[in-house]
């Protein structure tokens, strides 16, 4: 039973698309945190990007014009947690519950204040699913890799790309040095807080793209709290995936894994219960130092204060 | 009490901006922000039933909500209170239903304190140990210790060890005799009230009066200070989480046997995450989280009739809980920024001096 | 010689204290210029100054032809000013090479990772440093941590390099490399500031001493020409600033006594072997430089610490492995070098904090409960005592002045009956009537007959109050003198680490 589930195609599938929602996510944290700034808040701003981003596309028409307003709604949002973080000091993680707390009741408010009590509309456009034709015809990759929404191929350019960009472009190692010791950047002639802005909204947008994904990308409906918890799954990946991009997307795939596996053997011998719990173990055994020590930036959560 | 009343100035000026802004976004929306409110406080105390049910509402708020407020005292963001519930719960309507042939005094402590325990013991050995020891940060082990406890409690439910035989995931219904009884009939309100002021008061002696407490309290506020006191620092650690699961845990216990009396399945009861909030407006006062427990309890029980009678939509209450925190923690920044600014100057004129 | 850097009539103070009073400095081209002087007189203020981190109240700096006055160390640095502070500014996680190009990466978007590597490799050439730019800055030792902060100034293109203390965490191989760069510069015609309170390396290396003392600048001399001697003495300056009278005492029964302890802290060895005792009715001053030990000796006393060899007894009985607890009950009373850090809990109430080595003790606790009566009454009775103003015992211990904090942990662990205080730079910050206080009370526990361990930086305080001193330098005692007939001059010499018994 483990043996079938493990070698058909669309357990990889599957794999791959349940990592998506997650990898984004967690490369938005990476972002911020890399930046100084710890970030619980990508649950919150999942779900306003996912429901922006059926609100764009229901009444602009175009799911693309849907993910821009996404986009810019989650860059609102990490720009509010960002002044009230970095220039006011406030308490990272408490600030970040009431992102998470706030957008919840925002988008389910909006929602039913917006579309009324019955969902919204069937007619909003979604993303649409791409095939790419090379691919496609491959044995067995092409059933995983061949055809996938578009954000799923758009979650793995950035991947790389945020890979460049954090170590191998002079705004990346400065983003970094922010991220690990304010006071030495900024004697360097570095500007702490607006790298550290840089890092929250970059942060904010990837976040609200893994809620746009869910809303546009597997569906073209919005549902409360749809994020269902994947924010706090990215940031275990994150954690797991040690603050870099492909870290975060390993761990996003073996997330993404263990709740496809989880899915295909429902009613086997195996609990899927018992496998969804494994991210979590293997977050607290990372952070333990008892499967590679996982150490965050070191100025990570410590607001800077450049007049001292 | 000048210091009782700058305390209690702070949350309720949160409250009150929150209203505020909700009653303009009502207007935005096209809605009259007095008859919802109003609605909204008849929903929660207009009637004896609807107060009761506020008030039991409030009873798992208060005791987990204590249980965050203890370990803030002690320097430590315990923001699993969900996942302690969870276990507590779990424990607790095991106990209920397998253990037979007891007075319902013995049966009802028994299964209490099997929740207690288990929820302590889930919050203090990992996450406890691992800040102690290794320092790994409380908020990741605590908030991954939670999600893993509710997988537990799928687990459990769904074809597991304490699923009642059947179709549903749900457990068996706990035993008469570990039932608490209720005080107004017909509605959600239990014993369980006496429990939780009874908890709040305890614990409120257990920081101020005891030497347990002092140095609870040492270690949150100076960890070196508290060692140069004499104070194990790592073992207070280990403890304040253990409490503070303790207390998450009884109320699991409490909302088992006064009003669930049996365990469903779900993916969050939704009081570990508001106690955090009912910590935080509480400034982590044990008599402030009552209060605060009851204006969230309002907010949710009043949300309800709100929604039914000025069609606001109940989630409303929702974004006031955030920006109530937002309003918060800034506050309680704008007191932090003051001490970091006095210290420096303090530290540099040492130095020149 | 060109005069490169010239500095005229600068002040600077900070609220109730005089850092510099119109200090004057020159430096020329291709010199080491050392500025010496004792803790606080004046010498990091002065070139924190020159490097823009404070605005001076009056008086001028000029580099070259050029009038400097700086807002922020970032206009320092582009005027061709480098600075390698005495805790450095770099970040372990990234490489040499990056830490180096930091904020002036040259191209526009792509990190040059070869390139900058290859940059920073003849850069340090170019200087004469052997350093691999590709090894992680957390991976190295001090020294070489020390030598990427001096090419971090290179890359910028310094003109004048100031050295702010850049041997007081070297060891002595450490200490030879740097003089080797330092001299390599000099021939580069570099000038270099450098700041020191060791007679020994001020001599070995510079050119021309400026000395400082209290605020103002003593002199400027040529190296060659003078002595340690002459430079001790222009250091610790022949006043006494404060006088006690301090009636003689017959010490009694031995109650501290410390034999051959060794104490580790972070990578080396802080405390090397130290042995020695104290009595009752007797205060042995500790004297020393900061950070040669003496605040680790402190900690592995009184147990925050543990020590790697040797032995410490307490009237008799072995605690070199007790608890801080036991060592408490034992009769050590301990006031902290930093009383915000480790010696109160600011956010207690002034109640809490007088009980915070007793709490768990009768009265103030039976049976677990803190019994708030007998602690107010003893606090009353303390504050009053001692003098704590504001006179509320409810208040918190962080809206008390300084002066008023100390008088709590003061009345705190004189009020305990100890056998031994230990008294770790217990004026420090004070006020003239606060420290006069302080020295009062420590003498009344003299002529009560308890034994004193007083620990300070200030040579006044430790001459006119000790009995015996000892002098710490390096983690060594050099010596330990009768505290009447020691002058200042000889004391200065110990703690710069020149051997008595070798200069004679």
């Amino acid at each position: 039973m483990l043996w079938d589930a493990l070698t058909r195609p669309d357990l990889w599938a599957a794999t791959l698309a349940m990592a998506t929602p997650i990898a984004l996510p967690a490369l938005g944290g990476t972002f911020s945190e890399r930046s100084g700034v710890v970030n619980i808040a990508m649950e919150g701003i999942m779900l306003i990007g996912a429901f922006f981003g059926v609100l764009f596309s229901y009444y602009t028409n175009s799911a693309w014009l849907g993910l821009l307003g996404a986009l810019l709604m989650g860059a609102l949002i990490s720009a509010l947690f960002a002044y009230v973080t970095i220039n006011l000091g406030a308490d990272q993680v408490i600030v970040g519950m009431g992102v998470n707390i706030f957008a919840a009741g925002l988008t389910a408010f909006l929602l039913n204040t917006i579309f009324g009590y019955g969902g919204t509309p069937r007619e909003t456009p979604a993303l649409p699913n791409l095939t790419i034709p090379g691919l496609r015809d491959i044995p067995f990759v092409g059933p995983v890799l061949g055809s996938q929404n578009v954000v799923v191929y758009l979650m793995l350019i950035l991947v790389v790309a945020s890979h460049y960009f954090l170590f191998h472009t002079n705004l990346g190692l400065r983003i970094r040095a922010v991220g690990e010791n304010p006071q030495a950047a900024d004697t360097a002639g570095i500007n702490v807080w607006r790298l550290r802005y840089l890092g929250v909204i970059i942060g904010g947008m990837l976040s609200s793209l893994g809620g746009v994904y869910l809303a546009l990308g597997l569906l073209n409906s919005f549902e409360v709290n749809m994020s269902g918890g994947r924010g706090y799954i990215a940031l275990a990946a994150m954690i797991f995936g040690k603050w870099t991009p492909f870290g975060s997307l390993g761990a996003a795939l073996l997330f993404g894994f263990a709740t496809a596996l989880s899915l295909a053997l429902q009613g086997g011998g195996v609990s899927s219960n018992i496998i969804q719990m494994l991210p979590y173990a293997l977050t607290i055994l990372a952070l333990t130092g008892l499967v590679g020590r996982s150490t965050a930036p070191a100025a990570d959560g410590i607001p800077y204060n450049p007049n001292k | 009490m000048q210091k009782t009343l700058e305390g209690l100035l702070t949350p309720f000026v949160a409250i009150v901006i929150a209203v505020l802004i909700g009653a303009v976004v009502m207007l935005v929306t096209g809605h009259n922000p007095l008859t919802a409110y109003g609605a909204l406080f008849s929903g929660a105390f207009g009637s004896t039933i609807n107060l009761s049910n506020t008030l039991a509402n409030a009873i798992p708020l208060i005791l987990s909500g204590l249980g965050v407020a203890i370990a803030f005292k002690a320097g430590l963001f315990n923001i699993g209170a969900e996942g302690q519930y969870w276990i507590g719960s779990m424990a607790t309507v095991w106990i209920g239903y397998s253990v037979h042939g007891l007075p319902p005094i013995l049966h009802i402590s028994l299964s209490v304190l099997a929740g207690m325990l288990a929820a302590g013991l889930w919050a203090g050995i990992i996450p406890g140990l691992a800040k102690a020891f290794v320092g790994a940060h409380e908020v990741i082990t605590t908030m991954m210790m939670s999600y893993i406890a509710i997988f537990l409690s799928h687990y459990m439910l769904e074809n597991g060890p304490m699923m009642q035989p059947g179709f549903t995931p749900q457990s068996p219904v706990i035993l008469p005799s570990a039932t608490l009884g209720k005080i107004v009939e017909r509605t959600q309100l239990s014993w369980g009230l006496f429990i939780a002021v009874g908890a709040c008061i305890i614990v409120y002696w257990l920081l101020f009066k005891t030497t347990m407490g002092y140095r609870l309290r040492a270690v949150g506020l100076n960890a070196r200070a508290a060692n140069y006191a004499g104070i194990n620092v790592p073992f207070h650690l280990v403890l304040a989480l253990f409490i503070s699961g303790m207390l998450a845990g009884l109320a699991g216990a409490v909302q088992m046997l006064g009003v669930q009396h049996r365990l469903y399945d779900s993916f969050s009861s939704g009081y570990g995450f508001t106690a955090i909030v009912v910590a935080l407006l509480a400034n982590n006062n044990p008599f402030g989280v009552i209060l605060a427990s009851i204006f969230f309890a309002s907010l949710s029980t009043g949300g309800q009739s709100m929604q039914l009678v000025s069609g606001v939509p109940a989630h409303l209450t929702d974004v006031i809980s955030g920006i109530i925190i937002f309003l918060v923690a800034t506050k309680d920044i704008v007191q932090l920024v003051q001490k970091r600014w006095r210290k420096p100057q303090t530290l540099a004129t040492v130095k020149e001096a | 010689m060109r005069t490169c850097l010239e500095v005229r009539d600068i002040t600077k103070s900070f609220p109730g204290v005089l850092a510099n009073d119109q200090v004057n400095l020159d430096v020329r081209e291709g010199e080491i210029h050392a500025i010496l002087g004792e803790n606080g007189a004046g010498k990091s203020t002065l070139v924190k100054v020159i490097y823009g981190l404070y605005k001076p109240d009056s008086g001028s700096i000029r580099l070259y032809d050029q009038e400097l006055n700086f807002a922020s160390p970032r206009q320092a640095i582009q005027a061709g000013i480098g600075m390698v502070h005495q805790h450095f500014m770099l970040i372990p996680a990234l490489t040499v090479a990056e830490n180096v190009v930091l904020g002036g990466e040259p191209g526009r978007i792509h990190y040059q990772r070869k390139e900058n590597m290859e940059r920073v490799r003849q850069l340090a050439k170019q200087y004469h440093m052997d350093i691999d730019p590709s090894a992680k800055v957390g991976d190295l030792s001090v020294g070489l941590q020390q030598r990427v902060e001096i090419l971090k100034v290179f890359y910028r293109k310094a003109k004048l390099l100031i050295l702010d203390e850049p041997t007081a965490m070297l060891t002595p191989q450490e200490v030879a490399e740097l003089i080797l760069v330092m001299e390599r510069l000099r021939a580069q015609g570099i000038p270099i500031i450098f700041i020191s309170h060791k007679l020994d390396e001020v001599k070995r290396i510079s050119d021309r001493v400026t000395v400082m003392r209290a605020g103002e600048t003593v002199n400027t001399v040529e190296t060659k020409s003078t002595t340690p001697q002459e430079l001790a003495n222009m250091m610790v300056g022949r006043e006494v600033v404060l006088h006690v009278s301090k009636p003689p005492q017959m010490p009694g029964e031995l109650v501290l006594d410390v034999e051959d302890i060794v104490v580790s802290s972070g990578r080396d060895e802080k405390v090397k072997g130290v042995s020695f005792q104290v009595r009752r009715g007797e205060i042995f001053g500790l004297a020393g430089i900061d950070g040669n030990g003496q605040f680790e000796l402190v900690e592995a006393i009184t147990g925050l610490i543990p020590c790697k060899s040797g032995r410490i007894r307490l009237l008799g009985n072995d605690i070199t492995s007790s608890s801080v607890r036991s060592r408490t009950k034992a009769g050590i009373a301990y006031i902290p070098q930093d009383r915000q850090l480790d010696g109160l809990v600011m956010d207690f109430e002034l109640t809490e904090n007088f009980v915070l080595r007793d709490f768990f003790k009768a009265p103030f606790a039976r049976k677990g409960q803190m019994q708030k009566k007998h602690i107010e009454d003893y606090a009353t009775r303390l504050s009053e005592a001692f003098d704590v103003r504001p006179r509320q015992i409810h208040a918190l211990a962080r809206n008390l002045s300084g002066g008023n904090q100390q008088k709590v942990i003061l009345a705190r662990e004189v009020s305990r009956n100890p056998e031994l205080l230990i008294a770790a730079q217990p004026t420090r910050g004070l006020d003239v009537g606060a420290i006069q206080f302080i020295h009062n009370k420590l003498l009344e526990l003299r002529a009560a007959g308890k034994a004193i361990l007083l620990v300070s930086l200030e040579l006044d305080e430790v001459m006119s109050l000790a009995d015996r001193i000892g002098v710490i330098h390096a983690g060594r005692l050099m010596a330990i003198l009768p505290g009447g007939q020691v002058t200042r001059e000889q004391l200065g010499l110990l703690m710069t680490g020149v051997d008595l018994k070798k200069e004679r």
